[in-house]
């Protein structure tokens, strides 16, 4: 088998253990004498818990423990553990009886089984004293508030009133998009376990270095004493990005209990507890010339949060860069209700920011009577037009050409409801979709083996994306060898440290690490080598040798080469193991970093009965090299189905009086199916962005879900000749 | 979910037996219905007892015919099966467009007819306020998010919907429901089989505890050649409908000899369409018939904060429903 390459298609390496059932989840690990526990959630969305009554439920069979606000392990600072969100949120710890919104935790019930276990929580009589809650968005506008966020809450470039002014015609329109949960197909759970003070954590988990520091700190344990492992995360979307109050209260089950507690949340308890989209409400006001030209660019947005904790969904992020206008203004505002705390969910801000702007750029193509190509082509950022960087790498324009060709754009005629098949009514539309390529300091190790193996180890996750694949890809090709022949380990705190992952930066933030331990464990091997008398290269300069097909030899003579094994055995048979750490370089600050693609879409619209279906969409990226065209190409591919579910279906409906979700299951909460999926032609122009990262990939885990959200609605307003500027659009929306 | 004892029914008389003795037993057919609602403690059986072993998952000719759908059959055989494709293509449409494949392969016939009505707030048993659940504590989906609720037929007490697919398919075939009690068998007519809410929303059907389906029997039917089953729905599979009509049209040339209609997702049962049916009787087959038929299916709607787009909806999908069973192309 030849080396491994960058970019190429390679099936992942994982694939055969997920789908036979080897892969073991968070939960699914089998720790001697675990308990089982249930969290019991409040049924009312503010207020106070007056009384708990646990009598029923501590004689029903099984009980081991059930912890509720009044016997709760007391933590410092009440459970705060002052970690800054991704990582630390404002948790319900059952350190007070105040509830916050419906479906927050208000109990622990530990018992032998998981049946007696949810028998017990039944029986548990909670008594509140509940005040009205704080459920209408709307209503909140005018004592909205400012949130801290990287993006400050307002910003304006350029001089607002002249820009306006300078307008021949103006679009000005509100758009929304409504509360979502994330719902990976695999739930939030725990198993906690104790030795003595050192806690073992399995955590379904995007990031296994944050859940160790907000643990240890919330309870007030040197980090040291943590660690948590999580080999596979089987979706996350940014929900388990953060860590949670069942994480906590599963290693406080477990101290009280005094034997291993495992905690797996049940779907309803999904949509509440661990974060969610907020709902968005946009106003934009789009200024241009006659020609396109624009003269000016507002975005103002509200989005909820919860009482307890500020999350800013940046939906304006994107109006900052997309676009060259001399003037953009932008806001977010955010208004409190008593709902569980939101979150990043896939393309926080984009996702909802690009289905609101890209809408309205559509909206101004009509106005102008103007091709949406052309008009984005007429105010194509040649540089960020707000903090006036240059970009890293943008070829944008590529991706509008080869998308439009691929598609057929140019049939398209551009008269509403000129389209029409029996029933009918067919849509073409348009969308830009970006997001901002990021990268952190990240720890890798590379160990060459005794048996002729290689193993890759960092403490990163794999979501389902691909990690393992990749890690193993990359530093395969960097040693020249197959990648059957290298393992990838992660999901470990005892690895070398990764990061988050979240904000599609996990390949861009690994993989550079990955191949510094690659060149440092390489470089271990040269050391030992010209140091050993034993060794045909004693006493060689390191720049005389190389590393080859899993060979050290002589630059100057080939065929000189040596395995590792025979190294590694001359020197003591130990793994030769190097450790290295990657992070961006100081001038990646000089550059505005995103990626960016064009979106295309069909879609045939039957509106005497309201139902759409989207045909086909084509997209092309530019997200720089593509590490691997399978498992990358499967990720922008997940991405738009995504954002298809964003455009038609995805919704988290709320009691209006209790506040509670009234669709908390998956038959309920709709998103795509199979069927609902059309044909997708996804590809990427694969040039490399050196200016970002050094193998030139950028990451892709959320740039699919944004504008293919306004390119379907487009499309259906090209269909119908209706404009829907309100996500999701659904048969009772779109019925004529 | 609550402890239960657990036993195999070998007859329909054991069965029966079983049931009598014990008021707070059900029997298990799919379980794709019942297990869910154990899970989240709306039911709470004492025991279940698995029919599944009983000889009732045949599908057989009837004299005279006719075709007699066993208790236990298979939502997916059934829909596969020649005969029923032949003869009752309707519903065989209904069935595939119900649930997914998966529920489908184990929801047994008679209980797809015995799925309880679908509400939000019956299936949290969170919500304090529900007649279903806990007669005489209210309704909170008529003061709740009732976008999925009906526009027929419902009462004060009660505005969920019946799910079932088949079931509305099933109303415009009127079948017979063949039932074994305590003291031997008898027939329900389709039509009564579902009860509306009323001041008993508890209540879902007219079969006694006591009593078990031996199968469901259709009758030879002239609405082979022009009917078709329509549902408009959120997704295109495992969504229940917002609205779904059976429509079926006896044609002499272009003239309706007589017609069924009825509906899905607007009522605490299938909604037959009575009057509309009778309207469409000797008048040609054209738009003008079937939007006067429609007005009338829906002449007594009422709707609610979430669900007035179900009038209009439940209009359109009448008149294309009908216009396909027509024969013209959609």
């Amino acid at each position: 088998m030849s080396a491994a390459a960058i970019g190429e298609p390679l099936t992942r390496v994982d694939g055969r253990a997920k789908v036979t059932g080897a892969a073991k989840y968070a939960a699914e690990f089998e720790v001697p004498h675990a308990a089982h526990a249930v969290m019991v959630t409040s049924t009312v969305a503010s207020g106070r818990i007056t009384r708990m009554d646990t009598t029923a439920a501590e004689r029903s069979p099984g009980v081991v423990t059930i912890m509720t606000p009044a016997n709760a392990p007391r933590l410092p600072n009440n459970g705060r553990a002052a970690v800054n969100p991704p990582a630390g949120r404002v948790l319900q710890l059952l350190q007070d009886a105040e509830v916050h919104y419906n479906n927050q935790p208000i109990a622990v019930v530990v018992a032998e089984t998981l049946n007696q276990a949810l028998l017990a929580a039944a029986l548990i009589d909670v008594r509140y004293q509940s005040t009205p809650p704080k459920l209408d968005f709307q209503a909140g506008f005018p004592a909205a508030h400012v949130g801290k966020n990287k993006i400050p809450s307002m910003l304006s470039e350029g001089d607002v009133a002249q820009g306006f002014a300078a307008a021949e015609v103006t679009v000005e329109q509100i758009y929304t998009t409504p509360k979502q949960n994330h719902n990976p197909m695999e739930p939030h759970g725990t198993i906690a376990s104790w030795d003595g003070e050192l806690l073992t954590l399995h955590d379904a988990t995007q990031y296994i270095f944050g859940v160790k520091q907000t643990v240890a700190k919330t309870l007030g344990i040197p980090e040291d004493n943590v660690r948590v492992l999580c080999p596979y995360t089987g979706g996350g979307f940014g929900s388990k990005g953060s860590t949670w109050s069942h994480v906590v209260l599963a290693a406080m089950a477990a101290k009280v209990a005094k034997r291993p507690v495992k905690l797996v949340l049940e779907r309803p308890q999904m949509f509440g507890p661990v974060g969610g989209r907020p709902e968005t409400y946009q106003h934009i006001v789009l200024g241009a010339k006659r020609d396109g030209t624009l003269t000016a660019i507002r975005h103002d947005c509200y989005s909820h949060v919860s009482t307890v904790e500020d999350f800013v969904e940046p939906s304006s992020s994107q109006t900052r860069m997309l676009y060259a206008a001399p003037v953009i203004t932008t806001s977010q505002k955010l208004v409190s209700l008593n709902v569980g705390t939101p979150t990043f969910q896939r393309a926080p801000g984009e996702a909802t920011g690009t289905f609101a702007l890209e809408i309205a750029m559509d909206e101004l193509a009509v106005a102008l009577n103007m091709d949406p190509v052309a008009l984005r082509l007429k105010n194509y950022a040649e540089a960020d037009p707000t903090s006036h960087k240059p970009f890293s790498s943008k070829h944008l324009r590529e991706c509008y050409e080869q998308g439009a060709g691929r598609f057929g754009w140019s049939k398209r005629n551009p008269a509403p409801r000129s389209h029409r098949e029996g029933n009918l009514l067919i849509g073409y539309g348009m969308a830009t979709a970006t997001y901002p390529a990021n990268r952190s300091e990240s720890q890798a190790a590379v160990r060459f083996e005794p048996n002729g193996r290689v193993t890759v180890l960092s403490g990163t996750q794999d979501l389902g994306t691909g990690t393992y694949t990749i890690m193993a890809q990359v530093a395969a090709a960097k040693l020249g060898l197959p990648i059957t022949l290298v393992d990838a380990k992660l999901g470990d705190t005892r690895q070398p440290q990764g990061p988050v992952s979240g904000g599609s930066q996990t390949a861009a933030s690994v993989t550079p690490a990955v191949q510094a331990a690659a060149e440092q464990a390489v470089l271990k091997l040269v050391t030992l080598e010209i140091s050993n008398p034993g060794s045909p290269f004693y006493g060689a300069l390191p720049e005389e040798l190389d590393f080859k097909e899993g060979k050290l030899l002589r630059r100057s003579a080939p065929a000189s080469g040596i395995p590792f094994t025979e190294i590694v055995g001359r020197n003591g048979g130990a793994a030769v193991e190097a450790k290295a750490s990657a992070k961006p370089s100081q001038d990646v600050e000089e550059y505005s970093q995103h990626s960016w693609g064009a979106v295309f879409a069909e879609v045939a619209v039957d509106e005497s009965l309201g139902m759409p279906h989207v045909r086909r969409l084509t997209a092309v990226y530019d997200v720089g090299t593509l590490l691997n065209e399978k498992t990358g190409k499967s990720q922008l591919i997940g991405g738009l189905v995504w954002a298809q579910s964003l455009a038609l279906e995805e919704e988290t409906h709320i009691d209006p009086t209790t506040g509670r979700p009234v669709n908390n299951n998956l038959a309920e909460y709709h998103m795509p199916v199979n069927l609902d999926i059309g044909a997708l032609d996804v590809s990427a122009l694969g040039t490399p962005d050196k200016n970002f990262e050094p193998l030139g990939g950028r990451g892709i885990g959320e740039i699919g879900i944004t504008g293919a959200s306004a390119a379907i609605a487009n499309a259906i307003y090209h269909a119908t000749g209706k404009r829907f500027r309100d996500a999701p659009i659904t048969p009772d929306k779109l019925l004529a | 979910m609550n402890s239960f004892t657990f036993r195999r029914a070998d007859a329909p008389d054991t069965a029966v037996e079983a049931l009598a003795h014990d008021h707070a037993a059900k029997l298990l057919g799919g379980g794709t219905n019942l297990i869910d609602l154990m899970k989240q403690g709306v039911e709470q059986p004492t025991a279940l007892i698995d029919i599944n072993p009983l000889p009732l998952a045949e599908i057989t000719p009837l004299p005279g015919g006719g075709l007699r759908l066993g208790a236990t059959a298979r939502n997916s055989d059934t829909a596969a099966h020649p005969e029923v494709r032949a003869q009752y293509p309707m519903l065989a449409q209904a069935i595939l467009a119900g649930a997914s494949a998966q529920l489908r392969n184990m929801a047994t016939d008679a209980g797809n007819l015995l799925q309880r009505t679908r509400c939000y707030y019956f299936y949290d048993p969170a919500y304090l306020a529900c007649n279903k659940r806990k007669p005489g504590s209210g309704c909170a989906a008529i003061t709740g998010f009732n976008r999925i609720h009906a526009i027929l037929g419902a009462s004060p007490e009660c505005i969920a919907t019946n799910p079932s697919d088949m079931a509305v398919a099933l109303a415009a075939l009127e079948p017979t429901v063949r039932v074994r009690g305590p003291k031997g068998e008898r027939h329900i007519h389709f039509a009564d089989f579902h009860r509306l809410p009323g001041k008993t929303p508890e209540i879902d059907t007219n079969l006694r505890a006591d009593e078990l389906i031996l199968s469901i029997d259709l009758p030879r039917s002239s609405y082979a050649a022009h009917s078709h089953y329509l549902k408009v729905r959120d997704r295109a599979s495992y969504a229940f409908a917002l609205v779904s009509v059976a429509a079926a049209l006896d044609l002499d040339g272009t003239t309706i000899r007589s017609a069924r209609l009825a509906l899905g997702g607007v009522a605490h049962k299938p909604w037959r369409a009575e009057a509309a049916e009778k309207s469409l009787k000797g008048k040609p087959a054209t738009a003008d018939s079937f939007r006067a038929a429609a007005e009338l299916a829906l002449a007594g709607a009422q709707t609610y904060k979430d669900n007035a787009f179900k009038v209009p909806m439940a209009k359109q999908a009448i008149v294309r429903a009908l216009t396909v069973a027509a024969g013209e192309q959609a």
